[in-house]
């Protein structure tokens, strides 16, 4: 299958890339296969404060929709606005155009413990397996 | 209908199986001035011949059914033409009540968008939904939604909501979480609301026109609620709002209420139907169903269920909200009840509420004792203050063939001579002067 090296991954199918202090937050190719095409993303505000593993926004496809996790805690300091008008940068470009949230990250030791991409290549294996 | 006797022993089992040791145990939970005392007392065996007659002429002791009613209390006396019957029992709506085959209930599905549409423009709203089972339910649905939007959870309430509303409210969510602020002369208090929102108030409920007839202020309050930052939740009656600004239109965030007054009879209190309608930012966070239009792929026009990726069937614990149905036949009634009427008749009809109502007011104002209790305009209905009990004043409609009003006293004894008299289109000038005799005579004048 192949994930990006780039970014680090959470077992819930979302990434996170850390780049000049910042967080940026999305979801992989992986669970935009299975969501399907994706009608909605619901995110928090700018400002909001969001905690590891805990849920912080929705993601909506045409028959199912799934909670989105944070990788990592931190404060939100950017939407991707471009989703309002076309969520399907979710499927098109999951870990470019189709980012989520930007978060300045409270706890740089969390982002460590995140998966590596050969790690959740596994883990997706092992959810076929 | 079916019905499938349970010998002595078949239910001891079941009884044994869930571990209850008595079938009265599970009625516990039922308050008991609501439980027979005893079975009905048939004598028998009687043949059906005989079994008719008797519980004929029981059912015939009913005088309420046959009296003119100027009873209210969100339950409403209006005219249902016959089409409105004739329509709704056709074979076309008569599909599973579930619509989720599109393909197969198209009728169903398009009298809902019809629905939709219909509540939406009276209430000034740009989205309603499928329907709810209540008003009192829609409230509080509007109250989650208000809490889940605003992540805040204390839920103020405005004057005078429906008491029973009030009690649904206090047994979904934590008591302590209402807040319910004291009516000024019958009317919401601004003064005092605006001390009860702060900070944590997820949203402010008022009901137009509210528990006592009479007409709110809803700008005034929007604005209350706005700059709190919470949600402005109008409970409103439909037939009200052909007259009224829509309160959309004035910064509701939500209009929800009772809907049984189109196209459903009173029907000693139900089925009723609940509306629910919102402003399209909110549209996501609807319970319930939602029926929007599109195309197939031929490039024709028809309807399906949409946004149900929030409800039970697929989000599970995580839904929405616990409805996930709607009131499909009340709904279907209201709408052949509307289209039936139009733009012009809903108005006439709500133009000859306030003149009906007005007049027995004017009445009863000239009967020695009696008096409006209240100063502000009034819609539909109004409280009256009584010389006697207005439990009396109720007990002397039978003589004259009408339901006199409610006796207010059932919800608070401080209000025991105070009598809520509902007046809708359907009552003729004769019913209203027997009413007024009624009056007289329970007051004791002559």
């Amino acid at each position: 299958m192949g994930f990006p090296d780039d970014v680090r991954y959470t077992a819930e199918h979302e990434w996170a890339r850390l780049e000049k202090g910042s967080v940026t937050i999305g979801v992989t190719s992986y669970a935009a296969d299975q969501l399907g095409d994706v009608v909605f993303v619901e995110m928090p505000e700018v400002g909001a404060r969001l905690e590891a593993l805990k849920a912080f926004g929705v993601i909506e496809a045409v028959k199912t929709v799934s909670d989105l996790f944070a990788p990592v805690s931190g404060e939100v300091i950017e939407q991707n606005g471009a989703l309002a008008d076309n969520p399907a940068l979710v499927n098109q470009d999951p870990f470019g155009e189709g980012w989520i949230v930007r978060l300045r990250p409270s706890d740089p030791a969390e982002y460590a413990k995140l998966m590596s991409n050969v790690d959740y290549e596994k883990h997706v294996e092992e959810q076929h397996a | 209908m079916s019905f499938v006797g349970l010998t002595r022993d078949e239910e001891q089992r079941m009884l044994k199986e869930i571990g209850v040791g008595r079938f009265e145990d599970l009625l516990t939970a039922i308050p008991r001035e609501v439980l027979l005392e005893h079975p009905p007392r048939i004598p028998g065996p009687l043949s059906e011949i005989e079994l008719r007659r008797l519980l004929g002429g029981w059912a015939r002791e009913n005088h309420a059914a046959e009296s003119a009613s100027f009873q209210g209390g969100g339950v409403y006396d209006h005219w249902i033409p016959a089409a409105v019957d004739a329509l709704a029992s056709r074979a076309e709506f008569v599909t599973a009540y579930t619509p989720y085959q599109p393909e197969v209930a198209q009728g169903t599905l398009t009298a809902i968008f019809e629905f939709q549409s219909m509540m939406a423009e009276l209430t000034g709203c740009d989205v309603a939904n499928a329907s709810m089972y209540d008003g009192a339910t829609a409230t509080i649905e509007a109250a989650l939604l208000a809490r889940r939007q605003t992540g805040r959870k204390r839920v103020v309430v405005a004057g005078m909501v429906h008491p029973h509303t009030l009690a649904v409210l206090r047994t979904y969510l934590d008591p302590a979480d209402v807040a319910h602020v004291g009516d000024a002369a019958g009317l919401a208090s601004p003064a005092d609301l605006k001390a009860a929102l702060g900070p944590g108030a997820a949203c402010l409920i008022y009901q137009q026109p509210n528990f006592f007839g009479l007409i709110e202020n809803p700008a005034a309050l929007h604005a209350l609620a706005h700059e709190a930052g919470a949600l402005a939740i109008a409970v409103c009656d439909p037939i009200a709002l052909a007259l009224l600004e829509p309160p959309g239109r004035t910064g509701a965030d939500l209009v929800v209420g009772e809907a049984q007054c189109l196209g459903s009879p009173m029907s000693f209190g139900g089925p009723l139907l609940g509306y629910f309608a919102a402003r399209q930012s909110l549209l996501r966070g609807l319970p319930g169903r939602l029926v929007a239009e599109t195309v197939d792929r031929q490039g024709r026009r028809g309807f399906v269920l949409t946004l149900q990726t929030r409800e039970q069937h697929i989000r599970r614990e995580k839904a929405t909200s616990n409805i996930c149905t709607n009131q499909g036949l009340m709904a279907l009634r209201a709408t052949i009840h509307m289209g039936l009427l139009g733009r012009l008749g809903m108005r006439e009809v709500a133009e000859l509420c306030v003149q009906k109502s007005h007049h027995a007011a004017r009445l009863a104002g000239e009967i020695p004792g009696y008096a409006v209790a209240f100063a502000a305009p009034f819609f539909r209905e109004f409280v009256l203050r009584c010389p006697v009990a207005a439990r009396d004043v109720v007990a002397a409609g039978l003589e004259f063939g009408v339901s006199p009003g409610i006796n207010l006293g059932r919800f608070r004894p401080d209000w025991k001579d105070l009598l809520l008299v509902a007046v809708t289109e359907l009552r003729g000038a004769d019913e209203i002067d027997r009413w007024a005799a009624a009056l007289r005579k329970a007051g004791g004048a002559r």
